[in-house]
């Protein structure tokens, strides 16, 4: 049985083409996946993202926990508020999950995963946290909305006014607690924005209030070019436990620093950093006709092969775009195999669009 | 519900083929089928004077959710593609039947159209798809 969020009926009311999504009902688009790009880089959309799962993480020993556990540093979050990307790695430093964490209270931290990984995430979670003293709450209680674009927070504002008053003064990357309403200047598209967390039993009301104010529903479809163009991985596709951050394009979130911090897939990982990994994941821009999908060949004259991990048409640049894990040597030229015929692409750093604005020469 | 017009043939792989006063055929993809593919974003037509077997893919469709195959319904010779698809592959969606036509064909045994779909038949497909 799939599972539906708490919104289910209003993507229906909206005209929302529900799709299976790691087992929830979701919304890939509502009409138009284009147009919804589009509103989302040039005004405000508004997403369900209910299914992601929220665990809550709370006691004593929380932060040393959290410093064992993930691959960037907690301790880099010194105000209130602010928010950390990072991997959970395993033991062979394979990516079990990226996620966000919020660092609200020294008693208390929030943290966001993947839908599709919530099981082994909590697996591993619970197993890790035995030696400490903590506590792990999921949160299904609550509901997960996304409001991205240049204009998402001025109406986001004017829709919910005192609600979130709180949030008015956040600077990027950070969180408040409005009370029932928790507000992070995050997300997942290039865009400025909000993500909101609030109890499910609320959540239509709200969606209700930010439709009103013109922000407009954007399904996944949308979702996965927006981030595709902003250079952000999806797990799954660009990493999974088979990939090191090294070869995913995410050694910046890894915070080798202090030197006895001992997190949970260091040892290997500072091994494949010192003899140097065989592999890197970059962009293609495709110079050729054609759009560039997912596990299409790459080809790298001189050099070996690599494969593409995220490909689409780029709405906004109007051509094909990728990320694609190829060999470490890789200079500023490749070729993409598609349906046999070999085609020019060129290689860029994995940001293309942000803010509106493309970032390719 | 898709249109599904009674003057064209349909092939189950959703196609649609007009036939035309000169004796060649037009050739194009269904309401139905752009629908279920979405806001498309690349058409690669065949080469003009190619020859295909019925059942060849001889065109590709790319939306972007995903690229899809296009059959050529009959055997026969491309005489003629919609160029202007290069530049407006979003016609296939806002005029499937119409400007977004793919290519032009000319058979190479005309009694082979007997036995593509009425519109009739290609409903029942449709009917079929969505159960």
């Amino acid at each position: 049985m799939a599972k539906n969020t708490s919104l289910y009926e209003k993507h229906l009311a909206a005209g929302g083409k529900m799709v299976d999504f790691a087992g929830w009902e979701m919304p890939i688009h509502y009409g138009s996946q284009l147009e919804e790009h589009h509103q989302v880089r040039r005004d405000a959309g508004i997403f369900d993202v209910s299914h992601m799962t929220i665990i809550d993480l709370s006691g004593r020993e929380v932060r040393g926990f959290l410093q064992k556990l993930l691959a960037n540093d907690v301790n880099r979050l010194k105000k209130k508020g602010k928010a950390l990307y990072s991997c959970m790695l395993n033991e062979k430093a394979g990516v079990i999950d990226d996620l966000i964490i919020y660092y609200m209270h020294d008693d208390w931290y929030r943290m966001i995963v993947n839908a599709a990984t919530r099981n082994k995430d909590l697996t591993w979670i619970e197993k890790q946290a035995q030696n400490f003293e903590i506590n792990i709450d999921e949160r299904p209680d609550l509901a997960m909305l996304a409001v991205q674009g240049p204009n998402a927070r001025e109406k986001a504002h004017k829709a919910l006014g005192n609600k979130i008053l709180a949030a008015q003064d956040l600077t990027p990357f950070f969180a408040v607690d409005c009370g029932e309403i928790f507000v992070g200047r995050t997300g997942y598209t290039g865009e400025d924005g909000y993500e909101i967390v609030l109890p499910s039993q609320q959540v239509p009301q709200l969606w209700d209030d930010l439709l009103t104010a013109g922000i407009e529903p954007i399904g996944l479809g949308a979702r996965d070019t927006l981030r595709l163009e902003a250079g952000m991985n999806l797990y799954g596709q660009d990493m999974d436990e088979s990939t090191n951050p090294l070869e995913s394009g995410l050694a910046w979130t890894i915070a080798w620093q202090p030197e006895d911090r001992d997190f949970i897939g260091r040892g290997v990982l500072q091994k494949l950093r010192d003899s140097g990994p065989n592999n890197k994941l970059v962009g293609l821009v495709l110079q050729e006709r054609g759009v560039l999908r997912n596990h299409q060949k790459v080809i790298v004259d001189g050099v070996g092969e690599g494969e593409i991990t995220s490909g689409s048409f780029s709405p906004t640049l109007k051509c094909a775009i990728a990320l694609a894990r190829v060999p470490a040597q890789t200079e500023d030229q490749c070729h993409v195999e598609i349906r046999g015929e070999k085609r020019s692409a060129k290689v860029v750093k994995p940001s293309f669009v942000r803010f509106g604005q493309s970032c390719i020469d | 519900m898709s249109n599904v017009p009674d003057n064209l043939k349909y092939t189950k792989t959703h196609e649609w083929i007009r036939q035309e006063s000169d004796g060649t055929l037009t050739i194009g993809v269904t309401d139905h089928a752009q629908g279920l593919l979405g806001d498309m974003v690349f058409v690669e037509v065949p080469d003009v004077d190619a020859n295909f077997n019925s059942g060849d893919d001889c065109a590709v469709v790319e939306s972007v959710k995903a690229a899809s195959d296009v059959y050529c319904p009959v055997s026969g010779e491309i005489t003629e593609t919609n160029e202007a698809l290069a530049d407006t592959p979003e016609m296939v969606n806002n005029d499937p039947f119409g400007d977004g036509w793919l290519f032009k064909l000319r058979p190479t045994d005309p009694n082979e159209i007997s036995t593509l779909l009425d519109a009739n038949g290609y409903q029942e497909i449709i009917a079929e798809d969505s159960h």
